[in-house]
């Protein structure tokens, strides 16, 4: 009974479900409605956007190579910082996370696609009509949004140029673009797995993707609200933040990061999924604690609605308050020390090899544990006072953003691109790519705490001189680890050209789970007949 | 376990509830904002309406308050207390002006927010009187004294000695005076 509805739905989703060659030329990517496709084309508009990001930040650090000013004014200088944020988070970590879920959940689930497949065309394609929008503010008379990637109002609204109108656009469009993804997942998650494939049984990547999914469409439409006040506020004479009008700028902060604090989470979740899945199969064990990892993802997504002000110590609220948002803050710590250990209790008298993802996957461990650490200390509110706004918090979210989300993206696809390829990365050049990666990042990173902890200001184009060479050292790193994405674009590209050994369909002697069950490279339309679940996790 | 081949609508719509749902929840912290501020007398906010008489007075202690003005750029008046700060009874009532000039050629319209600081003892701070209350139109160049008509709740905790009561001016939504 299941097997025909299965094939009936299959059918359904997959015009071309009876032919195996694909459809040909550009129009294949614009009209697609396969998981794999779309989960291509979300991977690439990622890689450029972080190149984008990425250019912004080497402007960044060219001008902070030396006090003083040299290459940019302060206002092109904060478009870089405001830009380079937004790309980043919206641009390049979340749609990256998005397209692995494209391709691998169904492939894990045993689904023969997502639910909602041409919704899941039009959730990729708004993507760079958004951008598009955003970025073409920097062209414009007056550059781009300048009030930093958290528009803090007044500065999004009294203080802006009419790039605000644009940039509240574009946040809108993406915010469509992820809910509709999120609610795809959602949706394919609890309706499309293959049967036997019962909740415990899932794979963590789909389980930390399944919690993400239910954070977006939480905050998603929060900061859609917010970023419409901004909007009416500036042009339609409304007074959410407006002190003269009844409102109250500091209302902004808190209206934003409830949004922003579960955004955090939804950009590193995944990466913990990606890390479930890539350590117990190079360490030949299966995954220490799977349900703990489960209770602790939760826990993680939960706590994260309710510590929103530890952003905001500075701006006056009561010692209640404060405290409040203090212990939530560090409570954070006791779920994500659980996934920690668990990792390295998988890890532990496993027969491991290290091969890249591997090596990304103990990077990602090590430096994001540090971030986490930088975030304790930032989470003691009367050493908050003394850290806000300076290079520590920079160096804090970079450790968790970079080392952690954006290494967890990359392990993800050295781990997965002889799946969707068929053919194997040069092992060669990820190893040279991972160390050339792991030693720059920190010579990016690591010298921003202490120039931090000694006072330095962030989103500030110039610097006092005692942190001159602290920051030449800093620059350096940034345009080290630039360079090294290179590499990464080179491996990534020699894939996708078909040049390499051939794949077998496991790829990985360790690997478990059932996208390792189906030829390399992924056929076209994939278990069209539900598998067998005979594998546990 | 589910069968596959079910229909996608039941969930669908509820996901698309509780987006909607959280988009009218953002809106909704605005009003949540300011109940929770009332409620708990967080930052800093004093009643914007007319605090009912004191009834007694607590002659051994005394508070002192402080006072506090500034404008915003909009609006480019002189605005300043007639003292610096005054010495009070909890219970007894006072009156303290604060002068307002306008510095320019137009009539305009000004609107003082007040705070009170430190926060928690906002809710011990009342207000019978006070120009705060509603607009203050000046003509060009115009200027005139404007009271504030308060007291201390005798009931303020021990460990305040000393509140601030700050005002800042802003330029009136209501955008000239002949409105």
């Amino acid at each position: 009974m299941s097997q025909e509805l299965h094939n009936l739905v299959a059918h359904d989703l997959e015009p071309h479900a009876d032919h195996a060659e694909k459809p040909k030329g550009v129009t294949r990517w614009l009209y697609t409605t396969n998981h794999k496709d779309i989960g291509t084309l979300y991977l690439v508009f990622s890689l450029i956007m972080l190149f984008t990001g990425g250019s912004m930040a080497m402007v960044i650090r060219a001008e902070l190579f030396q006090p003083g000013l040299q290459f940019v004014d302060p206002h092109f200088f904060n478009q870089m910082t405001t830009v380079h944020g937004l790309v980043m988070v919206f641009g390049a970590i979340m749609p990256a996370f998005v397209g692995l879920a494209n391709w691998m959940v169904p492939l894990m689930i045993g689904a023969p696609d997502m639910a909602f497949p041409r919704m899941n065309n039009w959730s990729f394609w708004l993507l760079p009509c958004a951008f598009l929008i955003l970025l073409s503010t920097l062209f414009m008379e007056g550059g781009g949004p300048a009030a930093g990637w958290t528009f803090y109002a007044p500065l999004s609204t009294t203080y802006s140029n009419d790039s605000t109108a644009f940039f509240v656009f574009a946040v809108h469009i993406m915010g469509i673009s992820s809910i509709m993804g999120a609610m795809n997942i959602i949706v394919t998650i609890f309706n499309l797995r293959a049967p036997g494939m019962t909740w415990m049984k899932l794979p963590l990547f789909v389980w930390t993707w399944l919690i993400t999914a239910f954070l977006l469409i939480a905050v998603m439409p929060v900061l859609a609200g917010v970023v419409t006040m901004v909007l009416t506020d500036k042009y339609f004479g409304t007074s959410f933040f407006n002190a003269a009008g009844g409102g109250d700028p500091v209302m902004f902060q808190h209206i934003f990061w409830f949004f922003g604090h579960p955004e955090v989470y939804i950009m590193i979740l995944p990466a913990f999924g990606i890390i479930s899945s890539i350590i117990p199969a190079f360490a030949r064990k299966p995954l220490f604690g799977y349900e703990s990892m489960v209770i602790a993802t939760a826990s993680i997504a939960f706590l994260s609605f309710i510590v929103w002000a530890h952003h905001m110590f500075t701006t006056g609220m009561p010692v209640a308050a404060e405290l409040f948002f203090m212990y939530t803050t560090m409570l954070i710590a006791v779920p994500t020390g659980v996934k920690v250990f668990n990792w390295v209790a998988t890890m532990w008298r496993g027969a491991m090899t290290f091969e890249t993802p591997m090596m990304f996957a103990i990077a990602f461990i090590v430096l994001f544990t540090l971030g986490g650490f930088s975030g304790l200390m930032l989470a003691i509110t009367p050493a908050d006072f003394q850290y806000q706004d300076t290079y520590f918090v920079v160096a804090h979210f970079h450790y968790v953003l970079v080392t952690g989300a954006l290494f967890g993206i990359i392990a993800g696809v050295y781990f997965w691109i002889p799946k969707w390829s068929g053919v194997m990365y040069s092992e060669r050049l990820g190893k040279i790519h991972f160390w050339c990666s792991v030693i720059s990042v920190n010579m990016l990173f690591f010298p921003m705490h202490f120039v931090g902890l000694a006072g330095m200001p962030r989103r500030i184009p110039d610097y006092a001189l005692q942190f001159a060479d602290l920051n030449a050292f800093i620059s350096i790193g940034g345009f080290l680890f630039g360079l090294s994405q290179l590499l990464f674009v080179t491996v990534v590209v020699r894939c996708m050209a078909g040049k390499g050994i051939k794949a077998s369909d496991r790829v990985w002697e360790g690997a478990k789970g059932l996208e390792w069950s189906i030829p390399s490279p992924a056929p076209y339309h994939s278990f069209q007949t539900p598998p067998e679940i005979t594998e546990t996790r | 376990m589910k069968i596959i081949g079910v229909s996608h609508q039941p969930l669908l719509r509820k996901l698309v509830l509780i987006c909607l749902g959280m988009f009218l929840f953002g809106f909704a912290l605005v009003p949540l904002y300011d109940v929770f501020c009332d409620l708990t007398g967080l930052n800093g906010k004093t009643a914007n309406t007319a605090a009912a008489p004191s009834t007694s007075i607590d002659e051994q202690r005394l508070i002192k308050i402080e006072f506090v003005a500034n404008h915003d750029d909009s609006i480019p008046w002189r605005f300043a207390p007639e003292i610096p700060s005054i010495e009070v009874n909890p219970g007894a009532v006072n009156i303290v002006n604060f002068n307002v000039k306008n510095l320019t050629g137009n009539a305009m319209v000004g609107r003082a927010v007040p705070s009170v600081s430190p926060g928690a003892a906002a809710r011990y701070f009342k207000k019978i009187e006070c120009f705060c209350f509603v607009e203050q139109p000046l003509d060009a160049y115009g200027e005139k004294s404007m009271p504030v008509q308060f007291y201390v709740v005798p009931q303020l905790p021990a460990e305040y000695s000393t509140i601030t009561l700050s005002y800042r001016l802003y330029k009136s939504q209501a955008q000239t005076a002949g409105r």
